[in-house]
């Protein structure tokens, strides 16, 4: 027992770290827990060398090499580039270049590529197409054969010219301003007779002549209240005036030929049926004198209340229309007297029935016009009696034309804008105005030729107007259209495939 | 007509040549009567493929498509040809309005050189069924108008051939553009195929402008 407590105290040290180096057991302690998880982790994460795409891994970088490669010059640096990118991921071969590019521009361009041919054509070249192959073409595809046969220029539709200024303007002083007159007539020898005041004028519109005819001085206040030419030749020209009487003269010898009475008062209106005459006046009568026998007077006809302001016979010389200033318009037979009264009597006007015309196309239309409290344009049919159109124009009536050549109607008005309009019949839609007088339009006339209307106003002037196409210049060489009718609809379906 | 053919037999090489031949010709002479380049009086009918089809009279339009069909022909026997294309241009405005352009393709067993043998075995057709198919294209021509711009001018019509690179340009044929439009609309055809030769069809043309009327 010698060994002595401090042995033991020295056994007992080592004891403890041999305990520590013997000891073995499965159980680590923390820290070396941590430690071991430590290292598994670097371990698997070590693949991922790249590190993320926002924070550079150096450790994966060359950076020997990028310094080199940034330091030498471009032209070596290709080299070194292909030195240093491996062989196989060299450029493409030629062939899968020029496939590259043919399908490129074959997508791009659409075409493809043409480089590997030669294109070659015959230099004798084939003969040229005689004739107009292209109005061909048209024939075999348009609707109607007929249509394809006009010439090209005609597909379009082509309105006619209507210009809108006048092409000539007289100046006619002192011709009274009476709505009640009617103090022009233009005969078929292209003659325009105006009486201005007391004297009638005979102007000669191919040469531009003047020729003064008469002159009515019976008495104060006397004037020429209507004048009329013959329906044919121009030979001989009615003149109505203030005191009554009717006169006949003869244009060529200037002479007078007679004076008819038959009216107490002046004779406003006038209108020739081949060798009849109707006169009406203010006297509210419409006598009816045969010019060639000496006893004129065949019928007197006293329907109307007041002064007759318009006198026409119908162009086929069956009815003649009368209207008045008492707002009556009286459609009678040739045959009429006294006795047998009006085919019929049309009480529709509101005003004055001046404006009267009887359309040349068709049978039986007669186009009458309202004065300032009426302001309409009113369509009959003569043989029946119906009215088929009414049409309100806001402007006082005073005379009405139609057109010789296409189915049109002109108007001619007053207050407030003077104006002459023209209408399409039978829509009754505006075709054009034409405006320049200062003053109401109360006489218009209509050449002989059927193209040019005269129209005479209360500021003494004559204006002349192209407003109606002439037949002849433009229905032989192509057809100028005014409106969709039949054959410009044709025309059309050419173009509409 | 194909030389040498009968019901089931195959088509030879000259007997393709000669229908591929026939065909343009045909093709030619629908396009330009049906484009209205040459005036409709001076086509005559004549019965192939089983269709009326119009043919010219002209005797100097012929001498030319016999002239162009020749060497076209001679060309096909060597397999030079790539395509085909009637061109049709304004005679006042000189420039392209339609491209009618047929490819050619050779079927068959060709090795390096493209000279087409005939396919041995397998895919033979009966002389029906190529008129049948060349008849479908004709058809098609013929339909074409309805949607071709009306040629508003006076027009008139030029062959070019694609040939290989290496061909030497025969006496009286000259180098040429291609005569491509520009802003063209295509419209691909049918195609036929004799077994030999492989052709397609398009034709590319120029639209109308909308406010041309």
């Amino acid at each position: 027992m010698t060994r002595s407590v401090v042995d033991y105290e020295n056994l007992l040290e080592n004891s403890f770290t041999d305990a520590n180096k013997s000891i073995k057991t499965s159980i680590r302690p923390r820290w070396e827990r941590k430690k071991m998880q430590q290292q598994e982790e670097r371990r698997t994460l070590g693949t991922v060398i790249g590190g993320d795409r926002f924070i550079p891994n150096r450790a994966g970088m060359n950076m020997d090499l990028c310094k080199h490669l940034m330091r030498t010059s471009s032209s070596d640096s290709n080299e070194d580039l292909q030195k240093v990118v491996p062989d196989d991921v060299k450029a493409v071969s030629d062939d899968k270049k020029s496939m590259y590019a043919s399908n490129l521009s074959s997508a791009l361009l659409g075409v493809e590529d043409v480089k590997g041919s030669r294109i070659m054509s015959y230099q004798e070249k084939a003969p040229a197409p005689k004739g107009d192959t292209v109005n061909n073409l048209n024939i075999l595809y348009s609707a109607s054969a007929a249509a394809a046969r006009q010439p090209k220029a005609n597909a379009k539709l082509v309105t006619r010219q209507i210009p809108t200024a006048p092409s000539r303007i007289l100046d006619a002083p002192d011709l009274m301003n009476d709505y009640y007159l009617n103090l022009i007539s233009w005969s078929d020898t292209n003659i325009l007779a105006v009486a201005l005041g007391q004297t009638v004028f005979l102007w000669d519109a191919g040469s531009g002549d003047i020729q003064e005819l008469c002159s009515f001085e019976n008495g104060p206040n006397a004037h020429i209240s209507s004048v009329s030419w013959v329906q044919q030749g121009g030979a001989h020209l009615a003149v109505g005036t203030s005191s009554g009487t009717t006169q006949l003269w003869d244009v060529h010898a200037g002479k007078q030929l007679r004076s008819m009475d038959g009216h107490t008062d002046r004779v406003g209106s006038l209108a020739w049926n081949r060798h009849i005459l109707s006169t009406g006046s203010r006297d509210t009568t419409i006598v009816q004198h045969d010019v060639r026998v000496a006893r004129h007077n065949t019928a007197v006809l006293n329907t109307h209340t007041q002064e007759i302001c318009g006198l026409a016979w119908s162009p086929d010389g069956e009815m003649l229309a009368s209207g008045g200033n008492d707002n009556l318009l009286c459609l009678w037979d040739s045959a009429a007297s006294a006795r047998s009264g009006p085919r019929f009597r049309f009480t529709d006007h509101q005003a004055a029935v001046k404006a009267l015309a009887w359309s040349p196309h068709e049978r039986h239309l007669l186009a009458s016009g309202g004065g300032t409290a009426d302001r309409t344009i009113k369509f009959w049919n003569s043989h029946t009696g119906a009215l088929l159109n009414s049409i309100d124009t806001d402007s006082q009536v005073c005379s009405l034309q139609w057109n010789p050549h296409e189915k049109e109607i002109l108007s001619s008005h007053g207050y407030a804008r003077n104006q002459l309009t023209l209408w399409k019949y039978p829509s009754m839609s505006k075709i054009k105005e034409f405006e320049g007088h200062t003053s109401r339009v109360l006489f218009t006339a209509v050449s002989p030729d059927g193209g040019t209307v005269m129209s005479a106003a209360a500021d003494e002037t004559l204006r002349f107007w192209d407003i109606f196409a002439p037949a002849h210049a433009k229905k032989t060489t192509h057809k100028e259209i005014y409106s969709v009718g039949s054959s410009s609809k044709t025309s059309w379906t050419t173009h509409i495939r | 007509m194909p030389t040498a053919t009968a019901n089931k037999t195959e088509i030879t090489l000259k007997g393709s040549v000669d229908i591929v031949s026939d065909f343009f010709f045909t093709a030619i002479n629908s396009i330009l009567y049906q484009r209205g380049i040459y005036m409709p009086e001076t086509f005559s009918k004549e019965s192939k493929y089983g269709l009326t089809v119009m043919t010219t009279t002209d005797e100097g339009l012929l001498n030319y498509l016999q002239n162009v069909q020749k060497q076209v022909a001679e060309w096909l026997m060597n397999g030079l040809v790539q395509r085909l294309v009637l061109v049709v241009q304004g005679v006042d405005s000189t420039e392209t309005l339609e491209r009618w352009q047929f490819n050619v393709a050779v079927e068959g067993e060709s090795g390096e050189n493209m000279v087409p043998n005939v396919s041995k075995g397998g895919s033979n057709k009966s002389i029906k069924e190529v008129h049948d198919e060349i008849q479908a294209i004709i058809r098609q021509i013929t339909a074409s108008v309805t949607f071709l711009p009306l040629l508003q001018e006076p027009c008139t019509f030029d062959l070019l051939v694609y040939t290989d690179k290496e061909v030497m340009a025969p006496e009286k044929w000259a180098d040429s553009d291609p005569c491509y439009i520009l802003n063209s609309t295509e419209v691909k055809l049918r195609s036929f195929t004799t077994s030999v030769h492989k052709i397609d069809s398009m034709v590319s043309y120029k639209e109308a402008d909308e406010w041309d009327i």
